[in-house]
């Protein structure tokens, strides 16, 4: 029951072609497209990224039954993870979230007040705890990996309710698709609609393995380095 | 005497097949020929091999796993497809599944959680998505931010019960959080 999850030695093309979704994940490891017939060592190369953490992410947004051994959660494979966690919070804050939201107000309008009024306030507070998520992992987690890093030991329970919140974030997306397709009423604005499920659902899926990342390497991580530390 | 549960094992491990038959026996369940992975015929096969309950290792669905198992749920809605699990599954397609039966359950435990998930598929196949009256009570309740606890207080029902029209309602609205279980209630002027 081996399975074969991708390889340094494959190329950059034939991964992407087994699951197009990477394409919207390469910008934020800092590897623009354009990579010819060029391996995924050779592409990671080329942009002086190690090629352990990128085929770590390529693996974990792909694979759902992949887990990195104790090999793989090195601080040498592991210095792009927060940069690369920052610049995907940067990304769903900055380009997925309003995306939504102008489709959503559109949708809005067209809903009737009543409707339009309820579904905006369920999107902004949403779209407000998603914020907290984020800037609780930015202010707390990741400066607390930091100084684990530099030997020192600090006694904040970090780790505690993070998978249950990821949880929470992504129910409240799928929740918001059943809203729009089931429960409102359809009779205008089909492309309006289908853009907003669309885009809820795109967004949905990829913060899934952002979690992922960072409930399968971020948290193990965090953990190897208190028990190194204790 | 009541008649057999039809069941399907689709597992590649001998030792776990052979295990699990030989605890749950053969005076309740008839044992369909087991399947070591999951063939892609499966769901044209399914309805005519009738079984009750399927017994599935979720690691062998493959990529996009959640709808290869909505394929085979769609194919026999009456059957039970429960995940047999002793390794890392996701927590999002565990949630798919009717049950869960762990390998560290119980032996003696098996036949009556198998039992069970089938007299729970009966009560699905005749499935009504609309919410019973006490169920719109309950959703109201949670929609307000009540706790279980303080709606079972309120309506003088049983934590139990209530986690149950809970569920039924997550099942019928296809809704999880309570702030989308409120935007359901004011989109039906239930509050």
């Amino acid at each position: 029951m081996k399975k074969t999850f991708f390889t340094e030695r494959m190329k950059m093309a034939d991964v992407i072609a087994a699951n197009h979704n990477l394409i919207l994940v390469m910008p934020r490891l800092g590897i623009p497209l354009g990579f010819g017939e060029r391996s995924v060592q050779e592409v990671c190369d080329q942009y002086a990224m190690p090629v352990d953490f990128v085929l770590l992410v390529f693996n974990v947004y792909t694979f759902d039954d992949f887990n990195p051994n104790d090999e793989a959660l090195r601080p040498a494979s592991l210095e792009h993870l927060v940069p690369y966690l920052m610049a995907s919070h940067k990304y769903y804050v900055n380009e997925r979230l309003p995306h939504i939201e102008r489709h959503l107000t559109r949708v809005a309008q067209h809903a009737g007040e009543r409707y339009g009024q309820i579904l905006k306030n369920f999107f902004a507070d949403y779209e407000k705890e998603v914020l907290e998520h984020f800037a609780s992992e930015e202010n707390d987690v990741f400066p607390y990996l930091h100084s684990l890093l530099k030997g020192q030991h600090l006694d904040n329970q970090v780790s505690e309710h993070f998978a249950d919140r990821h949880t929470d974030l992504v129910d409240k997306l799928s929740d918001l698709t059943q809203i729009v397709y089931k429960y409102l009423p359809g009779e205008t604005m089909t492309e309006e609609l289908n853009e907003l499920v669309f885009g809820v659902m795109q967004l949905s899926s990829d913060l899934q393995k952002h979690a992922k990342l960072e409930e399968k390497v971020l948290m193990p991580y965090i953990e190897q380095l208190e028990r190194s530390l204790q | 005497m009541k008649p057999k549960i039809n069941l399907l094992i689709a597992e590649p491990s001998d030792i776990i097949r052979s295990g699990l038959m030989s605890l749950l026996g053969d005076d309740e369940f008839e044992f369909m020929a087991p399947l070591r992975d999951l063939p892609t015929d499966l769901p044209l096969r399914l309805p005519h091999l009738q079984p009750d309950i399927l017994l599935l290792n979720p690691t062998l669905l493959q990529s996009p796993a959640k709808m290869q198992l909505a394929a085979l749920m769609q194919a026999r809605p009456q059957m039970a497809v429960v995940a047999l699990v002793y390794q890392y599954v996701e927590p999002q397609l565990l949630q798919s599944f009717k049950t869960i039966l762990d390998i560290r359950e119980q032996g003696s435990h098996l036949p009556q959680l198998l039992r069970d998930c089938c007299q729970n598929a009966d009560e699905a196949s005749d499935e009504n998505y609309d919410l019973s009256e006490r169920e719109s009570e309950v959703l109201v309740l949670v929609a307000q931010g009540l706790s279980s606890k303080e709606i079972a207080d309120k309506l003088s029902i049983s934590i139990h019960t209530v986690n149950t029209h809970r569920k039924n309602i997550t099942h019928k609205t296809g809704i999880k959080s309570v702030a989308g279980l409120a935007v359901y209630a004011m989109l039906h002027n239930l509050v």
